[in-house]
């Protein structure tokens, strides 16, 4: 059980060791976004901006407008929300090499609340042209989206969670390209990020039900691997999305987008319904917003039926 | 350059600034004028800059953080030889290069901008990069001083102390007005120097008009210490009928305003 956001500090470390053009900023954050571990290799590397998230993103803008990859790092809410037009006009208008990598997406940062727990981040990221979205499922996967978009040039949001999470297994990992995790042929799941490890257990269930259930990890949000999409749905003739964030402009709707121009199919979407979150444990707050393999299993059920 | 010669291009810029706007029928030709002998100052003085390769690792950067004063530093850049003049005629028409407001798209910008406050935290990341590369490049911010009202330029100015940015200087272009009136009105700044100082930058206050003080001011170097320079100007200036007046903060001249507005030039 690894937390995405330890593999990233993990994977700064790593990256900072092979390519001096890495340099990290924070803002306040750096022990609960693990860029710490950076911070103590790398000092003259990092720069914590303190609580100003606009600043921090203002000066990642110019440090990748001359030749740095910088890496900052956030709470997913201040690093999408607070910031977005800083982001919008000197990051993404400008097309830089600016990898945001928030941590506390979602939910699941549990007890914090509301406040913390952000449910449009995807919406807003994936908004904005130039800005490429990636949401992985577990620590490995976490690891090779760091690499993969260290080295793929441009903004990057990486979107990463708070709690420790069980390992899916080795997995391929290519920008833009789902994973297909599981074979099936009445329906498919579309799954990102933790909602992954729901899915597929979703699937062993509904398996028992005599249902027989597809599932692919959509690690990569934007560009959205429409191809896998639309195969998914011809293949299984019925869809249902997955996501730890709100049902409005995540992957849900990414997939919707999709389909409904090249292939419309039956589709639920399975995230947070136009509400803000609360306090609480993690596993509580899965199971009260509606984010549980039990969820996806009734719906699935629903949707053959 | 010689000073003279500084203000026969600060001319040529505003005679620029006031054909391309009108050309346009719209843009912001008060605080272009306001701020052409401080981006005169900059291109043909102060900067180290190629203007036949853009992208020279070496060279100083300059982040226009006052974003609608673009009509200015597209004429500066093309005065310079970044692109040809005939460009500026095209200036906020669709298809072509010159964007209301400034663009990474265009040869010798640097930053993209126009949403306020932006540019400051933009420069601070150059200074930054150039410290970590050892490169002598350093790095200037034009602001507006309306744009001070946003909490950016505040956040901004927190941490360029913090990084003792001495390869960096910010110009505040000091008109004393914004598009509701006077910023004395809108949301009062004084002291102004106090703030900055306060703040740990080191603080000049000069005749943003003159340009031996604009040299003076542009070539400081203070130890450990980002140098801030107020500079004292006039809205419009060089249009009598522009001078100090708020609707030119975002209206062209007219065609029939412009013949004398460009003979009235000094």
């Amino acid at each position: 059980m690894i937390a995405t956001r330890d593999a990233y500090g993990e994977a700064l470390l790593e990256l900072g060791n092979a390519n001096e053009d890495i340099v990290v900023l924070d803002a306040d954050l750096s022990g609960s976004t693990r860029t710490s571990k950076f911070a103590k290799h790398f000092p003259g590397r990092f720069f914590d901006i303190g609580i100003a998230e606009a600043n921090m993103m203002g000066i990642a803008a110019g440090l990748a407008s001359s030749g740095k990859i910088p890496f900052a790092s956030t709470f997913a809410v201040f690093a999408t929300g607070r910031c977005f037009d800083q982001i919008r006009v000197s990051i993404a208008y400008a097309n830089l090499n600016v990898k945001i990598a928030a941590t506390h997406a979602g939910i699941t940062v549990g007890e914090d609340g509301a406040s913390h727990q952000a449910l449009e981040d995807i919406a807003l990221m994936r908004s904005l042209p130039n800005m490429r979205v990636v949401v992985p499922s577990d620590a490995a996967e976490a690891r090779k989206a760091v690499a993969a978009i260290a080295r793929e040039a441009g903004p990057f949001y990486l979107r990463l969670g708070r709690p420790k999470i069980p390992a899916l297994g080795e997995q391929p990992f290519k920008l833009g390209k789902a994973n297909m995790l599981r074979e099936g042929s009445d329906i498919a799941i579309i799954a990102t990020g933790y909602m992954v490890h729901e899915a597929l257990k979703a699937a062993e269930g509904l398996q028992h039900a005599g249902i027989s259930a597809e599932v692919l990890n959509m690690h990569t949000i934007k560009p959205l691997d429409k191809k896998a999409a639309v195969a998914a749905a011809k293949g299984a003739g019925r869809v249902i999305t997955c996501e730890e964030h709100s049902t409005i402009g995540g992957l849900g709707s990414a997939v919707a987008e999709a389909l409904s121009q090249e292939y419309p199919v039956p589709m639920r979407i399975i995230g947070t319904r136009d509400t803000f979150g609360e306090s609480g444990k993690p596993d509580e707050l899965l199971d009260k917003y509606g984010l549980t393999a039990a969820h996806i299993a009734a719906a699935a059920k629903e949707m053959v039926r | 350059m010689e000073a003279k010669e500084i203000k026969e291009k600060a001319k040529q810029i505003r005679r620029w600034v006031l054909k391309s706007t009108t050309a346009a029928g719209s843009g912001h030709p008060g605080g272009s004028l306001s701020a052409a002998d401080i981006i005169a100052t900059l291109y043909f003085h102060t900067l180290r800059h190629r203007p036949e390769e853009p992208d020279w690792p070496e060279r100083d950067r300059f982040v226009l953080s006052k974003g609608h004063a673009a009509p200015a530093l597209y004429a500066a850049l093309a005065l310079a030889g970044y692109f040809p003049t005939s460009e500026l005629m095209s200036l906020r028409k669709v298809g072509h290069m010159l964007q209301g407001h400034p663009s990474v798209k265009t040869p010798g910008v640097e930053a993209c901008t126009g949403s306020l406050g932006q540019g400051l935290s933009i420069a601070i990341g150059m200074a930054l990069a150039a410290r970590l590369d050892r490169r002598e490049s350093h790095t200037y911010c034009l602001l507006g001083d309306g744009e001070l009202e946003e909490g950016q330029v505040w956040e901004a100015a927190m941490s360029a102390p913090k990084f003792k940015l001495s390869n960096l200087t910010a110009v505040i272009d000091r008109n004393r007005l914004q598009i509701d009136g006077p910023t004395s009105e809108v949301m009062p700044l004084e002291p102004l120097a106090g703030k900055w100082k306060a703040f740990g930058w080191h603080v000049i206050e000069i005749d943003g008009h003159s340009i031996p003080e604009i040299i003076a001011a542009l070539s400081h170097r203070e130890e450990g210490k980002p140098t801030m320079v107020i500079a004292h100007t006039i809205k419009g200036k060089g249009v009598a009928f522009m001078e100090n007046v708020v609707s030119f903060h975002g209206k062209a001249a007219t065609p029939e305003q412009l013949g004398q507005a460009l003979e009235g030039l000094e």
